[in-house]
C-alpha cells in the first residue's frame, strides 16, 4: 500500500466520523433544548467549544443565537469542522484514491456531499433538521458498513479503522470535557442535572447500551466510567484504544505505536475516573487528548508520505 | 409526441442511423423500434435517470478555469450510435495496419531514420518537431513498441466513407467514458440489450493490463504495474482512477516514485520502497522526468529516462511517441503505411493541405473561409479555426500565424461530418459525431476497443465534439446482425 493512499484513508474516515459526530451533537442538543427551560440551557456555544472552535467562531459572530451557530456547524463554509466542509473534505480525499475505494462507497460518498449541500435549507428549519441530520447519520454508518463488508480488510482497512477510532475517542473526550464542565458550574441547572447527564449519553448514543451496561440510574460517577473506561461500548474511550491495539498488528514496523498505545490503556485502566473532580477531570481529559495526538503524530511519522526535503 | 423516424431529417447529412432515403439502417433497427414505442415523458425520464447515475457515480470530467469548480458531470445522450460488426471488422483490420505502420516509423526515427535517408520524409520536419525527442534516440524499448496505446479519431464525409482524422499517441484519453457509457446504458435501458445482439465492451481494462505486463523487464516475477497520473487538478484525472481501479493497480503520483542509486523505480509504500516493473504514464513526456526534460517539473520523477533507457522499467506509451501524433506527421501516414508495409491505406486520411508545402500554404491563405486549419500540436480543439464559421478577423489572426510558422499548420476542407439522432431534451434531431477508438500494440499481439468513444456536438450544427468545447457522448454499439 502506498504511503499516500494509507493516509488518505484514515484522513477520509475521520472526515466521515467528524461529519457524524457533529451531526448527532446538533441533533442531541436540539432535543435536550426542548426540554429545558430557557435561562437553564447554554444553548449553542457548547457545540462551538465541543468543535475547538471558539476563537474562531467570534473572529465573525457576535453572538450564539440557534441561525448562527447552526449554519456556522452545519454548513459554514468558515468552519473546517461544519458537517459540510468535513464532507467535502472526505470527498475530496476519496476522489484522490478512487482506485482503491470500493466503487459503491465512493458513490455513497459522493451522493452524501451532494445530500449535504443540496439540502442544507432543510437542516436550517426547526422541523427538517431531525431528518436532516439523521439521513446523514446513517449514511455515514452505511459508509463504515460497506467498507466493513467490501474492503479487504488489510492494511488499507486498518488505516481506516484508525482514523475513524481517533477521531471517535477525540470527539468522545470533547463531549465528556465540555458538557461536564458547564453541567456543573450552572448552579440553578441543579434539578435538570440528570437530563443533561442522559443528554451527553445520548449526543454519544449511549443512553440505551448505559442502561444495559450500568442499570437503571443515570448518575455521574457511573456515566464517565461508562464513557471513558467501557471495555464494551464502542464509543467508550478505553474501547476505541483497545480496538486500535487489535487492529494495529497487521502493520509493519509498528512497534513504537504498539508501545504509545499500550501505555494509554494501561493509564486509562488504573484511573479512578469515577471520582475525577471538575477541575481534575478536565486535566485527565486534556492529558487523554494529547495521548491521542502523539498516537497520530506517532502513526503519520512511521507510515505517511513525507514531505520532499 | 414519440419519435416518429419517418419525419426525421437527415438535411442531407450522412446519418448513421436513417440513410437518404428515409429508411434505418439493419444495423439500427432494434435501436430505432425500441425508441419509437417511448413516449416523450419516458425519454425525458430516461434522460433524468441518466444524468442522476452520472451523477451518483461520479462520472465527471475536470474543466480548466471554472475557480473552484473543478468537476463537471459528463454530458450524456441516450441515443446509443450503431454500428454494423461487417463494418467494424474492416475498420479493425484498418486501425492494425495503421499502428503498426506508425511504430515502425517512430523506431525508425529514434535509430537509422531510413525513411529520411530515403527521401520519404522531409527531414526538416523533423528537425523542427516538438514532439520528437533526442533523449530517445537509440533506445530499445520492449518488441520495439513505442505507441502501446493509440487513440485514432474517425469521421465519415457526406458519403459515410470513413476516414482517419487523427492519431493520438501521447496520452490518449476518454476510454474509460466509453466503458461507463455502456454501463449508464445497461442502467436507464436494460430491455434493449435483451433485444440486441451488442458485442461487449468491458473487456479492455484485462486487455489494457495484459499489454502493460507484458511490456515489464522482469520476465519471472508477478510485475507491478502502476498507473501515474499528474493528480486530481488534471482533466482526465477520472480516466486515470478509473483504469487503475479496474486493473487492480496503484495510481501514483510523481511524488510517490522515486529512482534509487540502482536506476530502478520504486514506490514509497507503508512497508518501504517497492520496485516498479511498468509505468502507464498519464503525464506529458516533459513533465517526465525533472532531470531529462523540464526541470521545474513537479509532476514527474528525477530519474525516470535514466531508468527507462537501462530497461530497467517500461514506460506507456514510451517517451517521443508523440513525434508521429502531429497534424503534420499525420498528412503523411499513406506514405508511412506505403514505405513500412508496402500497403496501400485500408482507411483514407482525410486530404490534408501542409503548409510546409509553398503551394499548398498558398492555396490554404487563400482558401481559409472554407477550410478547417489546424495547428500541428495542440489537442482538445483549441486553436482550431473552421473556416465557414470565422470571421474576417480571426481568418487574418489565422493567416498571420500560418505565415509566422508554416511548419506548424495544416488545413482540411470542412467534412460534412455524419450526424446521430441525439435527443435534446425535446426532440431528437441529428447531431455531427466523431468516433475515437483504441488500439493497444504489445508487439505479440493488438487489439481493439469494440467501437470506442463516439462523441457527438451536442450543439445544433456544431461540428466541434471535444468535452472541453461543449461536446458529449454516447454508447457506441457494433451490432451483430446475424445475432438474435
Amino acid at each position: 500500500m502506498l504511503s499516500r493512499v494509507g493516509e488518505t484513508l484514515y484522513w477520509v474516515a475521520r472526515y466521515v466520523e467528524r461529519a457524524e459526530n457533529v451531526a448527532r451533537l446538533i441533533n442531541v442538543n436540539n432535543m435536550l433544548m426542548m426540554d429545558l427551560p430557557k435561562g437553564v440551557c447554554a444553548g449553542w456555544e457548547p457545540l462551538i467549544d465541543i468543535i475547538g472552535a471558539r476563537i474562531a467562531y467570534q473572529e465573525n459572530h457576535n453572538d450564539y443565537s440557534e441561525q448562527k451557530a447552526l449554519r456556522y456547524l452545519l454548513v459554514g463554509s468558515d468552519n473546517s469542522s461544519s458537517i459540510l466542509n468535513s464532507i467535502i473534505s472526505a470527498r475530496e480525499s476519496a476522489r484522490t484514491i478512487r482506485d482503491v475505494m470500493p466503487r459503491d462507497v465512493w458513490e455513497e460518498i459522493n451522493s452524501l456531499y451532494y445530500y449535504v449541500k443540496d439540502n442544507q435549507k432543510e437542516g436550517l428549519t426547526k422541523r427538517g433538521r431531525f431528518s436532516y441530520l439523521k439521513q446523514i447519520i446513517e449514511s455515514a454508518h452505511l459508509i463504515f458498513g460497506m467498507l466493513d463488508a467490501t474492503i479487504n480488510h488489510d492494511d488499507g482497512f486498518t488505516f481506516i479503522r484508525f482514523g475513524s477510532l481517533i477521531e471517535r475517542a477525540d470527539m468522545t473526550s470533547r463531549i465528556l470535557d465540555i458538557r461536564s464542565e458547564t453541567l456543573i458550574t450552572a448552579e440553578e441547572a441543579k434539578p435538570y442535572e440528570n437530563i443533561q447527564w442522559i443528554s451527553l449519553l445520548r449526543s454519544l448514543s449511549a443512553y440505551q447500551m448505559y442502561r444495559q451496561e450500568m442499570g437503571v440510574r443515570v448518575q455521574r460517577a457511573d456515566v464517565l466510567e461508562f464513557v471513558m473506561q467501557s471495555e464494551v461500548f464502542p464509543r467508550a474511550i478505553l474501547f476505541c484504544l483497545m480496538e486500535l491495539q487489535a487492529q494495529i498488528s497487521v502493520l509493519p514496523n509498528s512497534n513504537s505505536l504498539i508501545s504509545l498505545i499500550e501505555k494509554s490503556i494501561k493509564k486509562l485502566k488504573t484511573e479512578d475516573v469515577r471520582h475525577l473532580k471538575n477541575g481534575l477531570l478536565h486535566n485527565y481529559i486534556d492529558n487523554i487528548q494529547i495521548e491521542l495526538a502523539n498516537i497520530h503524530n506517532e502513526l503519520a511519522q512511521t507510515y505517511f508520505l513525507k514531505q520532499p526535503q | 409526441m414519440s419519435i416518429d423516424w419517418k419525419a426525421y431529417k437527415t438535411n442531407g447529412f450522412f446519418d448513421e442511423l436513417i440513410d437518404a432515403q428515409g429508411n434505418i439502417r439493419s444495423h439500427g433497427h432494434n435501436l430505432a423500434q425500441f425508441f419509437a414505442s417511448l413516449s416523450e415523458e419516458e425519454l425525458v425520464k430516461a434522460r433524468a435517470v441518466a444524468d442522476l447515475a452520472i451523477k451518483e457515480m461520479g462520472i465527471t470530467f475536470t474543466v480548466y478555469n471554472e475557480g473552484n469548480m473543478i468537476d463537471r458531470a459528463w454530458p450524456f445522450d441516450i441515443i446509443p450510435r450503431t454500428i454494423g460488426k461487417k463494418e467494424w471488422q474492416n475498420v479493425e483490420i484498418g486501425l492494425k495496419q495503421r499502428v503498426k505502420a506508425l511504430n515502425l516509423f517512430i523506431d525508425d526515427l529514434y535509430h537509422d531514420q531510413k525513411i529520411i535517408k530515403e527521401g520519404i520524409f522531409p527531414k526538416g520536419l523533423l528537425e523542427k518537431s516538438v514532439n520528437f525527442r533526442k533523449q530517445c534516440i537509440g533506445i530499445n524499448p520492449p518488441n520495439k513498441i513505442w505507441a502501446h496505446i493509440c487513440g485514432s479519431d474517425l469521421v465519415r464525409d457526406g458519403k459515410g466513407t470513413m476516414y482517419v482524422l487523427e492519431d493520438n499517441l501521447r496520452v490518449p484519453s476518454g476510454v474509460s467514458y466509453m466503458l461507463e457509457n455502456r454501463s449508464v446504458m445497461k442502467r436507464v435501458f436494460p430491455e434493449l440489450f435483451e433485444q440486441t445482439a451488442i458485442l461487449p465492451v468491458d473487456d479492455y481494462p484485462s486487455q489494457l493490463f495484459d499489454m502493460l505486463s507484458a511490456m515489464s523487464p522482469r520476465k519471472d516475477d508477478k510485475p507491478e504495474v502502476v498507473v501515474l497520473t499528474p493528480g486530481v487538478f488534471n482533466s482526465a484525472y477520472f480516466e486515470h482512477c478509473y483504469l487503475a481501479q479496474e486493473m487492480g493497480c496503484e495510481l501514483v503520483e510523481g511524488r510517490d516514485l522515486v529512482v534509487e542509486k540502482d536506476d530502478c523505480v520504486y514506490m514509497r509504500t507503508i512497508k518501504g520502497l517497492q520496485r516498479v516493473d511498468v509505468i502507464y504514464r498519464r503525464i506529458d513526456d516533459l513533465y517526465l522526468d525533472p532531470e531529462a526534460f523540464l526541470p521545474e517539473s513537479q509532476l514527474g520523477v528525477a530519474g525516470l529516462m535514466r531508468a527507462w533507457s537501462k530497461g530497467n522499467v517500461a514506460l506507456v506509451n514510451a517517451p517521443g511517441a508523440g513525434v508521429a501524433d502531429d497534424k503534420v506527421v499525420y498528412a503523411y501516414v499513406p506514405e508511412i503505411i506505403k514505405y513500412y508495409l508496402g500497403e496501400a491505406p485500408k482507411i483514407e486520411n482525410v486530404p490534408t493541405f501542409k503548409c510546409l508545402d509553398p503551394k499548398e500554404c498558398d492555396h490554404v491563405i487563400k482558401n481559409i473561409d472554407k477550410l478547417v486549419v489546424k495547428p500541428a500540436n495542440e489537442s482538445g480543439g483549441y486553436g482550431l479555426l473552421i473556416g465557414p464559421k470565422s470571421t474576417k478577423k480571426q481568418q487574418q489572426e489565422t493567416i498571420a500565424q500560418i505565415k509566422a510558422d508554416p511548419r506548424n499548420w495544416v488545413a482540411q476542407p470542412t467534412l460534412d461530418l455524419s450526424t446521430v439522432p441525439t435527443f435534446d431534451g425535446r426532440l431528437v434531431e441529428g447531431r455531427h459525431a466523431d468516433l475515437r477508438p483504441f488500439i493497444l500494440s504489445s508487439g505479440d499481439d493488438t487489439q481493439i476497443t469494440t467501437g470506442g468513444l463516439t462523441r457527438v456536438a451536442m450543439i445544433k450544427d456544431s461540428l466541434v465534439v471535444n468535452s472541453s468545447q461543449g461536446g458529449g457522448s454516447k454508447d457506441t454499439w457494433i451490432v451483430d446482425e446475424e445475432g438474435k
